[in-house]
């Protein structure tokens, strides 16, 4: 091999980093979604601002159409801004999606290491206790807990990452017990490295690809879920949010049908983006599952 | 014995499965504030704690907790799910009274997403670039970002507001008179949007997979040899290739019992559908914590069942399914 080719060669080996942004980028469809999310986000965190006051007074007369006095999406069935409540639920939404995603993941990968990466009677229990929270109809089982000790934010949040846990760490353990048989783990263990190194340092990182997919996924997951419950109104009900205005506008369908499609349609556009995300970040990182 | 051995494991562990759901059942119960005693209290306009000591006495509820836990287990064992003090009838009356309808609505969208998702897979497969393809793809992404109660709800202002073709609320429309079949009509009326709603969840679901696991199917050996017999496309189809293709279809579909009974509630909620899910929301809001714990129990019921027949279906139509494990 000559001098030159060599450095050409160097040169294209590029960090894995870099080629999965690659991929993504590639993808269209992908970062279509990304733009639409960042916009969504920026509309949760900034929107507030713009929209200042309280989403819940009432601002003129009810069921006014969209564009009526300068209230571009009108008002609802009891005279409020429908655009500043969408603005102002979009936080919640994005802030549950976020954290009951994250809890989800948390719970999930605790559960699949230990199970992946101990075996034995470990795996069997832990694996039994997934399957035991498998059997429970998810969205009853978050509506019975809600129920039962109370419809505040933080409950809704620990409700739904206690009841889609199971799917992260069946993910999990199978990677673990995937990786845990690689060599390079096992020289790692020769060399003495601790257990608990061995989980978060050796095996972990190159684990994480399919459990990142899944979680971006989660994050859609849990924003349907939390306004499933809300639509219900299983929610607090001093915290406005995209599956409330649904809900509590359902009854006048007849008279104002944009007071729910438009909530829904904010709902059915974030979940989408999220999951075109998914899909492209599922390219990028499995580049061996491509041909699927 | 060696076919017999494994499904008599699975049942015993059916069994420990919903002992646990009731154990954690019954803690919720225990751990949430308030108990039924104060619940009672509460209906009948309050009582001072004299009267709710008496109550907690006559219910058993100053017994130690295990004491307590086993008399429940014990009931539920008989039928007995306890007593709603807001419908005032047994808890398992209630549910069996609800039970037709939601049956109905999840058995009748589970077969109509089935035919429909496995025919758009095997055209779609046969022909990746049709109009099959878009379909599926399309619905693969609407059926996972639309929220269930919206699609509902769309449908509802499409085609019972702007196009009144189908009724807009409930099962039976009482001013229909006529024999049995005038009456099924009206159901079957009444039956139409809540089961697209719900079938479009699984619809993207199967859809996809049929597709996937029939273009694996095509590539396979055997479907080639049949090909070069010269069988017509249509036969090798659907007579060969898609018995090998549905199996995983069925193991999703067995899969589907929890999703199926979320959906049921959600649907039946947008289009008042007089179910379970419908009872299980009215308990919820009237803090009937017999009923929504009976409910819940017995949906943990039917999915660890459904799972159970599932594989025991599994294994009668793939023997290659036990003798894996």
């Amino acid at each position: 091999m000559s001098s030159d080719a060599e450095k050409e060669f160097i040169e294209k080996a590029r960090s894995p980093f870099s080629e999965a942004f690659e991929m993504f980028r590639k993808n269209h469809a992908a970062v279509a979604g990304l733009v639409v999310l960042i916009f969504i986000v920026l509309a949760g965190i900034f929107g507030p601002y713009v929209y200042p006051g309280d989403p819940f007074e009432m601002v003129w007369a009810p069921f006014s159409p969209p564009g009526d006095e300068g209230y571009f999406l009108g008002t609802d069935y009891l005279g409020r801004d429908l655009a500043s409540m969408l603005i102002h639920g979009a936080r919640v939404s994005i802030a549950i999606g976020l954290s009951a995603a994250f809890l989800t993941v948390f719970i999930g990968i605790t559960i699949g290491a230990l199970a992946g990466f101990y075996r034995g009677w470990v795996e069997e229990v832990l694996m039994r206790i997934t399957e035991f929270f498998q059997v429970l109809p998810t969205l009853l089982f978050s509506m019975v807990i809600v129920a039962l000790f109370g419809a505040t934010l933080p409950m809704i949040t620990l409700a739904i990452g206690l009841v889609s846990w199971p799917a992260v760490a069946r993910i999990t353990r199978s990677e673990f017990l995937r990786i845990r048989e690689l060599e390079y783990v096992m020289a790692a263990r020769a060399c003495g490295v601790s257990n608990g190194k061995l989980i978060f340092k050796v095996i972990l990182p190159n684990a994480l690809p399919p459990i990142i997919v899944q979680a971006a996924l989660m994050v859609g997951s849990a924003i349907l879920f939390e306004a499933g419950l809300s639509f219900l109104g299983l929610t607090d009900p001093n915290i406005v949010s995209w599956g409330q205005i649904i809900g509590s506008n359902r009854e006048y369908i007849l008279d104002a049908s944009y007071t729910v499609t438009v909530p829904g349609l904010a709902i059915f556009v974030t979940v989408l983006a999220i999951s075109l995300v998914g899909d492209g970040l599922n390219d990028a990182l499995n580049p061996k599952l491509r041909q699927r | 014995m060696k076919f017999l051995f494994p499904i008599a494991q699975r049942i015993f562990y059916a069994i420990a499965l919903l002992i646990a759901v009731l154990v954690l059942n019954f803690s919720m119960l225990h751990l949430a504030p308030g108990d039924i005693a104060d619940t009672i209290a509460q209906a009948s306009g309050g009582a001072d704690a004299e009267v709710i000591e008496q109550i907690r006495k006559d219910y058993g509820l100053d017994q130690p907790f295990y004491i307590q836990l086993l008399k429940y287990i014990g009931n539920v064992l008989a039928f007995d799910l306890g007593h709603s003090f807001f419908y005032n009838q047994p808890v398992t009356d209630l549910i069996l009274e609800k039970l037709p309808a939601t049956l109905l609505l999840v058995i009748t969208a589970q077969i109509l997403a089935l035919i429909v998702g496995v025919l758009l897979g095997v055209f779609s497969a046969r022909n990746p670039n049709g109009l099959a393809s878009y379909v599926v793809t399309f619905l693969a992404l609407f059926g996972y970002a639309a929220p269930v109660f919206w699609t509902g709800i769309l449908l509802l202002i499409a085609f019972s507001l702007k196009i009144p073709l189908f009724p807009v609320a409930g099962m039976i429309d009482v001013t229909v008179e006529g024999g049995f079949f005038a009456r099924a009509a009206d159901i079957a009326l009444h039956l139409v949007l809540p089961v697209i709603t719900l079938a479009s969840i699984f619809l993207a679901l199967y859809s996809r997979l049929c597709r996937a696991s029939m273009l694996e199917v095509l590539g396979s050996d055997y479907v080639r040899t049949a090909k070069a017999k010269g069988l017509a496309e249509r036969e090798v189809v659907f007579k060969h290739a898609l018995k090998n293709a549905l199996s995983p279809v069925v193991t999703l579909a067995g899969l589907q019992f929890s999703a199926v009974v979320s959906g049921a509630v959600l649907v039946e909620t947008v289009f008042s559908w007089p179910g379970l899910g419908t009872l299980a929301l009215q308990s919820i809001i009237a803090r009937d914590t017999p009923t929504i714990l009976g409910i819940l129990f017995f949906s943990a019921f039917v999915v660890i069942v459904g799972n159970l027949l599932t594989d025991l279906v599994l294994r009668l139509i793939d023997p290659r399914v036990g003798s894996k494990a």
